[in-house]
C-alpha cells in the first residue's frame, strides 16, 4: 500500500490544476453514504432470513427443494443473524459485510452439494441458487464501495505567498521539529538519522498516531519531499515546493500532503484528525507558517477578556434597561 | 476592569471583565484614558454587522498610557502616552510594506471567515466583529494592543487627549477620503453625511486644494458645523432635490468627486427608502445604499467616487452601469490609519486642523449604552461622544495594574 506522491509542474498553477484540487478535496471528505444505508438494509435482510431459518427450517427447506437438513439450516440461520446484528450495530459496516460475502459463498457451496444429491428437487434448487448468486453480487458490490467510502485518501494541495526570501522559508520548513509549531494536527516531529524522522499526530480523546518517515527529496531552497516508511501504520507522503515570487515579492509556497488512512480503528481516527475540510486545515497551517516568518508570532485572541463570563453570573445592566 | 460589551442588537452593558494580558511578544497593554464612539459602532449597535458574539468588548477609537509591554516591543516604554490606530497591522507583510495597513495579511486570526464572506481577508480591527478578528476593543479601562511596535503613535507633551484622540480613526478616515479624490485646482467635492468623518473629509478636501465643498445632510446642527466650522456649502436633502441642486451648482456637469461618508444605514425621503429598509430588515440585502447610489449618479463624467462609509456585504440596485459608461473611478477601503497619523499629528501641532470642534459630549464609560442611543438617534445635538473610562470610578478599576 505505498502511495505515489502526486507531482506537479513547479510553475504557475493553471486553471485545470485548481479544479483538480477542488475535486480531490471534495472526494476526501468522509460522509455517511448511500452505501452505509444499503449495508443497513442488508443487515435487516440477514436477521429476517436467519430468523426464518431457525424457526421454520422445514418449510424453508421444502421451498428451496432440500429436505432433512434442519440442524444445518438452523446453524446457517444463526450465522445470518450474527452478520445482521454486526452490520446494524457497528460503525464500520465494511468489516461485517465480509461476513455476509463469506456466508454467501458457503450458501452457494452447500447449494452446489445439494444439486449432486439425488434426494433434492432440482427446479426449486435452481431458483434458490440464482437468488443467492444475485445477493452475493449485491453484497460484494456494497462491500467494495463501503471500503472505498470509509478509507478514502486525504489529499490536499494548498499554497501561500510569504514575504520572505525562499532561502529563509526553506530553512524554516527543513527544520522538521518546528513543523508542530504551525501544523495543527502534529504533536511532534523528531529527526532520527539518515534523513528519517518520527512523526506523532494528535488524535481525538488524547490518542496519538505515530509513524516514521524518510526524506525522498531535499533540494535546498526549492523542494522537500517525504514519505512514510513501508511498515508505517499510516501511509503518508508530501512535498513542499519553494518558488521565488516575481518582482521581489518573496516566495510562493506550495504544499501537497497525502495521507492514506489504513483500515480499521486508525483509519477512523485519521479521518477525525483531518476533520470535514482537510484543505482548510492545511490552509490554516500555511497561514501560521507565514505569520511566524513574517511577524515572528501567531496572532491570536485566545485569552483576551470579554463579557461572556458576566453572562453566567449576574450582570450590572446599564442603558436604562434595569 | 470595566468594559462596554455588546450583548445583542441595542443591548450594550458596561460589565466587569477580566483584565487583558500580554498574549504575544509584540503586544502592549494600554490604560485607556479617552475613547470615542464611532459612527461605524452604530452598525454593531443596530445589529447589521454579522459575526458579533455576546460579550464582545466594543471600541476602536482609543488612546492612553502604556502599562505593560511584550518582550519584543522595543520602541515603547511603560508610561508612554499613545494613540492607537484602529486597524491591527504587522508592518512586514506585502500589504503593510505598501502602506495598506488595513489590509494586513497577518492580523486577522479569523481570516477564513472573512474569505468566505469577501473572497480575501482584510486586517483585524479592534472591537469590530469576529469577521475581522474578534479583538477586544478599547471602550474599556484597559486594552491589549497586538503589534504594538507598529501601530501606537507617541503623543508629544502639551497636546491634550481630545486634540489627538481622533488620529485613531475618524481624522485619518476623513483625510483618506479626500486624498482618494485626487483633488486638482478648481475641483468641487460633494460630501454625503456631515457626521465626524464627513466633517473631517470637508476640512481635508480644502487642505488638499479643493475650490468648493458641498455637504449633504438633514440634521441642522451638523449642516451648521459643515458651514461654520468646515467652510462647506450645504444641501438639506429633505428640503432640496440633491441632484438638481448639485447640477445647478456645477453648471450641469456634477461634482468632480463624491464622498459617501454615510455607509450602510443611509436614510432618504421617499419610497426607495422603504424598499431598502424592508429588504435589509428581512436580510434580503445587508446594506441600504441610498447615499451611495445618489453619489454615483451625481458624479461628473470621469469623476471619482470615494467611499469611507462602511458597507458589509451585498447591495441591491447598484448602478454599476453608470460607473462603467461614465468612466467613474471608485476608491474605498478601511482607512490605512498608520499612514496618516504622523502627518496629521503635525498638522494638528501646526494649528492647520483642530479636531476638537466635533466633540459634543464627554461622559464616563458607564454611560456608554445611553450614549450610543443618543448618538444613533441624534438626540441632544449629538455629533461625537468621548468616553472617559477612569472618571467617576473609585481607584483605577484594576487590581492587576493598581498603582499605575
Amino acid at each position: 500500500m505505498t502511495i505515489q506522491e502526486a507531482t506537479y509542474p513547479g510553475g504557475v498553477i493553471t486553471q485545470e490544476q485548481t479544479s483538480t484540487r477542488r475535486d480531490i478535496t471534495r472526494s476526501s471528505q468522509y460522509s455517511k453514504s448511500s452505501q452505509d444505508r444499503f449495508a443497513r438494509k442488508l443487515g435487516w435482510f440477514s436477521i429476517g432470513l436467519g430468523a426464518a431459518e431457525i424457526m421454520i427450517p422445514g418449510t424453508l427447506g421444502k421451498m428451496i427443494g432440500v429436505r432433512n437438513h434442519r440442524r444445518l439450516m438452523r446453524s446457517m440461520g444463526l450465522r445470518e443473524i450474527a452478520a445482521g446484528v454486526g452490520l446494524l450495530s457497528q460503525n464500520r459496516p465494511a468489516d461485517w459485510m465480509w461476513t455476509r460475502v463469506g456466508g454467501d459463498m458457503l450458501d452457494l457451496a452447500l447449494l452446489g452439494a445439494a444439486f449432486s444429491s439425488d434426494r433434492s428437487r432440482k427446479a426449486p434448487l435452481a431458483v434458490a441458487t440464482a437468488a443467492v448468486a444475485g445477493i452475493t453480487v449485491l453484497d460484494m458490490l456494497c462491500t467494495r464501495q463501503l471500503a472505498q467510502a470509509i478509507y478514502k485518501d486525504v489529499h490536499v494541495l494548498e499554497s501561500i505567498g510569504v514575504n520572505r526570501p525562499v532561502e529563509e522559508c526553506y530553512r524554516f520548513w527543513r527544520d522538521f521539529e518546528r513543523l508542530p509549531g504551525f501544523m495543527h494536527h502534529l504533536e511532534s516531529v523528531r529527526e532520527t538519522q539518515n534523513g528519517r524522522s518520527h512523526w506523532v499526530a494528535k488524535a481525538p480523546a488524547g490518542m496519538k498516531i505515530e509513524w516514521d518517515a524518510e526524506l525522498t527529496q531535499d533540494i535546498p531552497n526549492q523542494r522537500i519531499a517525504w514519505r512514510s516508511l513501508e511498515d508505517a501504520v499510516i501511509q503518508s507522503a508530501g512535498h513542499v515546493q519553494f518558488d521565488r515570487a516575481p518582482g521581489g515579492r518573496g516566495s510562493i509556497i506550495r504544499v501537497s500532503i497525502h495521507y492514506k488512512p489504513p483500515a480499521g480503528e486508525i483509519g477512523a481516527m485519521v479521518a477525525k484528525v483531518f476533520g470535514e475540510e482537510p484543505s482548510m486545515q492545511v490552509k490554516q497551517d500555511l497561514r501560521k507558517f507565514k505569520q511566524m516568518l513574517e511577524t515572528g508570532e501567531i496572532p491570536t485572541t485566545k485569552g483576551q477578556p470579554s463579557g461572556r463570563e458576566a453572562l453566567q453570573t449576574s450582570t450590572t445592566r446599564n442603558g436604562g434597561r434595569l | 476592569m470595566k468594559a462596554n460589551c455588546w450583548f445583542g442588537t441595542e443591548d450594550l452593558r458596561v460589565v466587569d471583565v477580566p483584565d487583558p494580558k500580554i498574549l504575544n511578544p509584540r503586544d502592549a497593554i494600554i490604560k485607556v484614558t479617552s475613547t470615542a464612539i464611532c459612527g461605524s459602532d452604530l452598525h454593531l449597535y443596530d445589529g447589521y454587522i454579522p459575526t458579533m458574539q455576546k460579550g464582545d468588548i466594543l471600541g476602536h477609537e482609543f488612546m492612553g498610557e502604556v502599562v505593560e509591554l511584550g518582550s519584543a516591543v522595543k520602541n515603547l516604554r511603560v508610561g508612554d502616552r499613545v494613540v492607537v490606530p484602529f486597524p491591527i497591522a504587522c508592518g512586514s507583510c506585502f500589504a503593510c510594506e505598501r502602506q495598506m495597513y488595513s489590509l494586513c495579511e497577518n492580523s486577522n486570526p479569523n481570516a477564513w471567515m472573512a474569505e468566505k464572506m469577501w473572497g480575501h481577508s482584510p486586517a483585524g480591527l479592534f472591537g469590530y466583529s469576529h469577521l475581522v478578528g474578534g479583538y477586544a476593543g478599547g471602550q474599556a479601562q484597559y486594552v491589549r494592543v497586538p503589534f504594538a511596535d507598529i501601530g501606537p503613535l507617541k503623543v508629544p507633551d502639551g497636546l491634550s487627549d481630545e486634540q489627538v484622540l481622533f488620529l485613531s480613526d475618524i481624522l485619518p478616515t476623513g483625510y483618506m477620503a479626500a486624498e482618494n479624490c485626487s483633488i486638482t485646482p478648481g475641483d468641487t467635492i460633494a460630501v454625503w453625511g456631515c457626521g465626524p468623518v464627513g466633517l473631517f473629509a470637508i476640512k481635508s478636501a480644502f487642505l488638499l486644494g479643493a475650490e468648493r465643498v458641498i455637504a449633504i445632510d438633514r440634521i441642522p446642527e451638523r449642516l451648521r458645523l459643515a458651514r461654520e466650522k468646515a467652510g462647506a456649502e450645504t444641501i438639506d436633502y429633505e428640503e432640496q432635490d440633491v441632484r438638481d441642486t448639485l447640477n445647478e451648482m456645477t453648471g450641469g456637469r456634477g461634482p468632480d468627486a463624491c464622498i459617501d461618508a454615510v455607509g450602510m444605514e443611509a436614510h432618504m425621503p421617499g419610497p426607495l427608502y422603504a424598499y431598502d429598509r424592508i429588504k435589509q430588515a428581512l436580510m434580503l440585502e445587508t446594506d441600504r445604499p441610498m447615499a451611495l447610489r445618489q453619489a454615483i449618479m451625481a458624479c461628473r463624467n470621469g469623476g471619482i467616487l470615494s467611499v469611507p462609509g462602511v458597507y458589509g456585504g451585498f447591495l441591491d440596485k447598484f448602478p454599476f452601469g453608470s460607473i462603467m459608461n461614465r468612466s467613474i473611478t471608485v476608491k474605498t477601503g478601511q482607512t490605512h490609519a498608520h499612514r496618516y497619523m504622523k502627518p496629521l499629528l503635525e498638522r494638528i501641532q501646526n494649528g492647520e486642523i483642530d479636531p476638537t470642534f466635533i466633540i459634543t459630549h464627554r461622559l464616563p464609560l458607564e454611560e456608554a449604552p445611553n450614549a450610543y442611543k443618543m448618538f444613533r438617534d441624534k438626540q441632544d445635538e449629538c455629533v461625537k461622544v468621548v468616553l472617559k473610562p477612569h472618571d467617576g470610578v473609585s481607584g483605577n478599576g484594576s487590581p492587576r495594574y493598581a498603582g499605575m
